[in-house]
């Protein structure tokens, strides 16, 4: 540790602390551009200078070592003076186009121009004009605003992993860009709206949207992805114009992937805004009344055995609960969550769950990824892995599609689960590896077991894991990744085949007259068989809804209070942004109504109530943000069924611009699948 | 006395001799090299203190101070590497190009003991991109070397290992800063590294480095054969030596020429370079050392000397002592603005001072070559130098604002003048008053 | 999306002459710091172009086979290839015209040369290259000569000690497929004085072996 004092003001930082970092902790804000903590220093934007005793000059507190004894002052005249006539640099070649920049209000140069700034220029030479780069469909460029930082070069090269921007060009003329104007390929970039401090990168669906005062900030959480990420959904009105990402340290960081953070037009479009009854073949609109009678009409008298519910990837904890609720009461244990026909064992939490955690993968020391592509399936997830790799030995060896672009050195090992066996057998060189390290981790995706030997894989993967030392009072190293923000909570909710009940494929087979849609959309429809009375209950017209012989129009996660589970069961609530449009609802009051309309009534009336029931079924549901880490106590493993077939890992998401309703419906994402799935474009230009 | 031509070093530096090794040997090169290095490294490093030599690329630091900061040993085993600057871009200098295309077994052998001296076994020679013939022959030199045994296993009989590369630039003045080299040698845009580290602890590849300029690296071998007390002879203490100076511009004879430090400059302009064109009193400014020493005007020439420490006395520097002579036809404004944009051309861009300020400099110092501006602009631009000095990564921008500073210091009169000029001309001879025109408020420093 | 080269090429190889040299370059390096050769293969392919085309200029499908020869990121390439002004990264003529108009050659006549540069290459200015094709004229930045003020570089020679008419010389007999000998252009003895060195004159020297 080292002490130094600041403005007085002695704090205690450790050796290699920079002293920006212990003017931060000395409370004293420093202005800064082109720092930023989750990138490497680059020093250049000089407008961290502070004062330190007996250096000549004033130096860059980002890129300064501190020393023992040293003694910084943050506001003396030198300092002052040499943050004025940086600005003023800052803003030669800076446009004054504040009032139509999208981010006016939200700018770090404009609220360090009111604190560092004159209030008349001094130059009067041309400004500079930049032209404007195209870096995708996401991201909109505005490069005469460009302070040159590099915070996008460095997020780009080290965080997404993906070095395709660079600065060229120099001096004065140095320009960011891709040089070849193609789209960065990563599923991260709208971070870079986020690290850029100026208008430069910008939000392209969001331009000249909003001003950041005209919007209501709601504090959420994201679902398209099974990470979590926590999010603000900021709306006016009854719109939501943006979704951005809130720091969590033990999650996303401050990251967020961009089919979460740019799909929320799909939100306004292709929604279910009002009840739909099929009549004479037709769906025609209805009211509540009507199609809750209709359906209460159809399934009076029917036994419960004959009655089933799936539920789909996106759901909250809330609506699956009632559902179940509901099916138990009318005499059902034919539920089902696993849409994907996924073989998980919901009967031990820490068989399905991504047990190291999130922040576990900054402690491991070998991965192991099987039939799994992260970079897809949870963008800022695979970022972490990254990191974990670039700052240090983690080797990483993948199971699955060969030819991966994870954005790090990944052995590929064999497509298929023969591969297993040799690991298991320990005749492969990278089971000794697993063997070796301290905190071995393996990744299953969820796509891997589902398929007809996923019972088999699920437990070779879970005997691996065991085998190499994963599983250890103090480390837990097996872990499925989910696709979903839904998919664990209907798990931990239990919305599987009760005693005797049927699975998805039962119920789809004709295994019952009446089958209860939750927002499940994750199969194809057509599999339904012709004589069942559907009822769909979700927020989009998307594949499944135009199976169904009654619609209840539901809320998308932005409109309504949810409790969601991520990959690594972490209890987490969304929150309400906008209200549901049209005649939609809250899930699990349209559920407690259908109830109504059966004769059933269901013991919750309020948002509390049903919460209180899912915390007596099953009490993590009280771990709000939190969730249980920790080791092993019992390596017994999943329910070995069936052997391994031998056949390769297929991608899991076929796209993953569209892979959810609410992407099908974004207009955004339909462009973004449109680009990045066209064929590479040849290195030749048109 | 003037210093005769048995004490110079660059013996062939005008190439009236061949530069392949069977005449440099002749000359003197790889005279008991193996000898030397059996002093060892201590010996070597206390040689080169004692002789007073110091840096020659423009900063002046001591070398043999600089050679003591690599690391003794490598427990990490990380190799330490000599780097040699031959990015010569200063304007005004052509010293090194001189060495390694008429001289380069006196580089050669100064890399060798430099090596020992700073315990790496291997070396690259930085060669800026535009010197492509001249690097044909240093790299011919070096492959003669390596033939004779000079080079390469057991270096010249001396039980020492050492390999030593060219590698070319591609037209970057900021590849001369030495961290910006070691970039560009990295394969990487010459951006000068935050410090620290420095590079004797992480230079090139991670490893500690010592970078070096071309003459001190040359001057070595003759200062380990003939002693420190030799060299220090010369000059005037802690300016000691021998220097090629580099006159040029308005003079008869331009020049390069090895003479002693601490020279005074009209005795080096009148005895090596046939005196200034049109005669001493025609002298109007000279740049003593490169582009980037401020310009001192004829009366401080009359008498300064030509080292360290006597020209920062005249705020200016010795530089790379590349003499730039100005006569009295010299638009000096038009001079120092096209250095103005020699730096905002060289600019790498990474610091916002250095990437803004030099355009914005450039672009007032054309407007004063017209005399298209308001005297309070003057002040403006003196602002502008000083909001740019000290405030970046690397002294590039220093050095690209000392030349305006200089033109101020000494001039303001000719450029206040220009612009009185400008607006009698455009005015139909009324000059406006600045203080209405401007509206220009200094800036408000503390 | 792509760059606007109109005169991109489609693709670029390397040639056997070129492979020959890469192999000596990446030599130079430790191993896995093979990116140091980066600036080097960059002329390899310049040259290459010019000699193959005659225009001695890097594409981008070059830029990306030096990446690709190095294993790094294009990008990181674009970056070296764009920072560096010794890369053309647009066709040339097939003389490189290079007028140094830094304060030490300009104080020494480069006007004039440029003025000669013009009018004998039939050139427009800075960044123009002649119908012909024959010369591309650019001003560099001081190319460290400065006591044979002033330079004209054509291609990698440095022609020195240059007026307005010894310019004119050079560029037709440049046209005339000559290429005069580098160096002083008034027979100057590389950078002694005029008239000749009045040092060095007396350096002692060992008996020959």
């Amino acid at each position: 540790m080292a002490k130094v004092t600041i403005d007085g003001i002695e704090v205690e930082v450790p050796n290699g602390a920079s002293v920006l970092q212990a003017c931060e902790a000395a409370g004293k804000e420093i202005p800064r551009f082109c720092y930023h903590e989750r990138l490497s220093v680059a020093g250049n934007c000089r407008m961290c200078l502070v004062e330190v005793e007996k250096a000549p000059k004033p130096v860059a507190s980002c890129a300064y070592p501190v020393a023992d004894g040293m003694k910084v002052f943050t506001d003396s005249a030198m300092v002052r003076n040499a943050r004025r006539n940086v600005m003023e640099f800052l803003l030669i070649n800076h446009p004054l186009d504040c009032p139509i920049c999208d981010q006016g209000g939200e700018c770090d140069l404009q609220d360090q121009a009111v604190a560092f700034g004159r209030d008349g220029s001094r130059y009067r030479e041309e400004k500079r004009a930049v032209k404007d780069k195209y870096l995708g469909p996401l991201v909109k460029t505005i490069m005469t605003r460009c302070i040159q930082c590099t915070r996008c070069v460095r997020f780009a090269t080290e965080v997404a992993g993906v070095p395709e921007l660079g600065a060229t060009g120099r001096g004065e003329n140095m320009q960011i860009g891709t040089y070849v104007e193609k789209a960065l390929t990563t599923e991260l970039s709208g971070n870079l709206i986020d690290i850029c401090p100026v208008g430069a990168l910008t939000s392209r669906p969001y331009a000249f949207v909003s001003r950041p005062w005209e919007l209501r900030k709601t504090d959420s959480i994201d679902v398209l992805d099974a990470v979590g990420a926590a999010i603000r959904v900021d709306t006016r009105g009854p719109e939501v114009l943006r979704i951005i990402p809130r720091t969590n340290e033990d999650v996303n960081e401050e990251w967020m992937a961009d089919r979460g953070r740019f799909s929320f037009d799909g939100l306004k479009r292709k929604r279910l805004d009002r009840p739909w009854i099929r009549r004479e073949g037709k769906l025609q609109p209805a009211t509540w009344p009507e199609a809750l009678e209709h359906i209460a009409g159809k399934l009076k008298g029917m036994p419960g055995s004959r009655i089933g519910a799936v539920a789909g990837d996106l759901v909250d904890v809330e609506s699956v609960y009632a559902l179940k609720a509901l099916m138990n009461a009318l005499g059902s244990q034919n539920l089902e969550c696993r849409q994907d026909g996924a073989k998980i064992d919901g009967s031990r939490r820490d068989h399905y769950l991504f047990n190291s955690g999130i922040a576990g993968i900054d402690e491991a020391d070998a991965l192991l990824i099987i039939g799994s592509n992260p970079r897809k399936e949870a963008p800022v997830l695979n970022a972490r892995i990254r990191k974990r790799w670039n700052s240090g030995a983690m080797p990483v060896a993948t199971i699955g599609e060969a030819g991966l672009d994870l954005t790090y050195t990944a052995e590929h090992l064999g497509e298929g689960t023969a591969v297993l066996d040799a690991l298991l057998d320990g005749s492969h060189a990278f089971a000794k590896v697993l063997g070796e390290a301290k905190k071995p981790m393996i990744i299953l995706g969820r796509g891997a077991v589902a398929r007809e030997d996923g019972a088999a894989v699920l437990a070779a993967a879970w005997a691996l894991a065991n085998q190499i030392g994963a599983l250890t009072p103090e480390w837990h190293g097996f872990n499925m990744l989910h696709l979903f923000g839904g998919q664990v909570g209907a798990l931990d909710a239990g919305f599987l085949p009760g005693e005797g009940g049927q699975d998805l494929a039962g119920m789809l087979s004709g295994g019952v007259d009446a089958l209860w849609l939750l927002g499940a959309d994750g199969f194809e429809p057509a599999f339904i068989s012709p004589g069942t009375f559907v009822i769909y209950q979700g927020h989009h017209g998307d594949r499944a809804a135009s199976r169904a012989d009654v619609i209840l129009p539901g809320a998308a996660y932005t409109e309504k209070e949810g409790t969601y589970v991520n990959t690594e069961g972490r209890v987490q609530r969304g929150r309400l942004a906008v209200f549901p449009p049209g005649e939609a609802k809250e899930d699990w009051r349209i559920i407690r109504a259908a109830g109504v309309a059966m004769g059933v009534n269901l013991p919750f009336d309020t948002l509390e109530d049903v919460r209180a029931g899912m915390v007596a079924a099953n009490p993590v549901f009280g771990l709000v943000d939190g969730r249980i880490a920790g080791g092993v106590q019992d390596v017994a493993g999943p329910a070995a069924g069936g052997t391994l077939s031998g056949t390769a890992f297929k991608a899991n998401l076929t796209d993953y611009w569209l892979a959810d309703p609410i992407s099908r419906a974004s207009e955004t994402m339909a462009e973004c699948s449109r680009i990045y799935n066209a064929a590479p474009v040849a290195q030749a230009a048109e | 006395m003037a210093l005769s031509d048995k004490d110079r070093i660059f013996t062939n530096l005008y190439g009236l001799h061949d530069w392949r090794l069977p005449e440099a040997r002749r000359r003197g090169n790889w005279d008991g090299t193996a000898a030397i290095i059996a002093k060892g490294r201590d010996w070597i490093i206390e040689e080169l203190k004692q002789s007073g030599l110091r840096g020659r690329g423009g900063a002046g630091f001591p070398t043999g101070l600089k050679w003591s900061f690599m690391p003794k040993a490598n427990p990490d085993g990380r190799p330490s590497y000599l780097v040699v600057n031959c990015d010569e871009s200063e304007p005004g200098t052509c010293k090194d190009r001189d060495i390694i295309r008429h001289d380069p077994h006196t580089l050669i052998e100064g890399c060798l003991l430099a090596g020992v001296g700073m315990g790496a076994h291997a070396g690259y020679i930085y060669v800026r991109g535009e010197y492509y013939n001249e690097h044909l022959v240093l790299q011919a030199a070096i492959d003669e070397a390596y033939d004779a045994g000079l080079l390469g296993k057991n270096a010249a009989g001396s039980g020492w290992d050492f390999d030593l590369y060219v590698h070319r630039g591609a037209g970057a003045y900021i590849c001369g800063e030495e961290t910006a080299l070691i970039e560009s040698l990295e394969g990487k845009k010459g951006m000068p590294r935050l410090k620290p580290p420095f590079p004797a602890a992480v230079g090139l590849y991670g490893c500690p480095t010592t970078v070096n300029n071309v003459e001190t690296i040359a001057v070595v071998p003759e200062i380990m054969r003939r002693g420190a007390s030799w060299f220090a002879s010369f000059g005037r203490p802690k300016n000691s030596g021998t220097k090629v100076f580099c006159i040029q511009g308005h003079v008869n004879k331009p020049c390069n020429v090895e003479a002693e430090m601490s020279i005074p400059l009209r005795e080096l302009i009148d005895r090596y370079a046939g005196g200034v064109r049109g005669g001493w009193d025609n002298l109007l400014a000279v740049i003593p050392g490169g582009s980037s020493t401020p310009m001192i005007p004829k009366a401080v020439c009359d008498d300064v000397l030509m080292d360290f420490d006597a020209l920062r006395e005249q705020r200016t520097g010795l530089g790379t002592a590349a003499v730039i002579v100005m006569d009295k036809s010299t638009d000096l404004i038009k001079a120092i603005a096209r250095l103005a944009a020699f730096y905002k051309h060289e600019s790498c861009g990474q610091c916002t001072p250095c990437r803004e300020g030099m355009g914005w400099q450039k672009r007032l110092m054309d407007r004063m070559v017209e005399g298209r501006a308001e005297i309070a602009e003057i002040d403006v631009l003196e602002s502008v130098t000083r909001q740019i000095e000290g405030h970046t990564i690397c002294a590039l921008a220093d050095g690209g604002v000392w030349p305006v500073q200089g033109l101020i210091r000494h001039f303001r009169p000719m450029m206040e003048e220009r612009i009185q000029q400008y607006h009698a001309k455009k005015n139909g001879g009324v000059m406006p008053h600045a203080n209405q025109t401007s509206g220009v408020p200094p800036l408000a420093a503390e | 999306m792509s760059a606007p080269h109109q005169q991109e090429p489609t693709d670029f190889t390397f040639d056997a002459d070129s492979e020959a040299q890469i192999a000596k370059i990446v030599a130079r390096y430790p191993e896995g710091k093979q990116a140091s050769a980066v600036i080097p293969l960059l002329y390899v392919a310049q040259k290459q172009m010019g000699r193959l085309t005659g225009s001695a200029w890097v594409p981008r499908v070059a830029m990306d086979a030096v990446a690709v020869k190095l294993s790094m990121a294009p990008i990181r390439v674009y970056e070296v290839a764009t920072f560096y002004f010794m890369f053309n990264t647009k066709p040339m003529g097939r003389f490189h015209l290079q007028v140094c108009g830094t304060t030490p050659c300009w104080l020494r006549g480069s006007d004039d040369v440029l003025r000669a540069c013009k009018d004998a290459g039939h050139l427009k200015g800075y960044g123009d290259t002649s119908e012909d094709g024959l010369f591309t004229l650019s001003e560099v930045e001081c190319l460290g000569a400065c006591v044979n003020a002033p330079i004209l570089q054509v291609d990698d020679d440095y022609y020195e000690d240059l007026d307005y008419d010894r310019t004119v010389k050079l560029i037709e007999s440049l046209k005339r497929g000559e290429r005069p000998a580098p160096g002083s252009s008034i027979g100057r003895q590389t950078s002694a004085p005029e008239g000749g060195p009045n040092t060095l004159l007396d350096i002692p020297m060992m008996a020959k072996e």
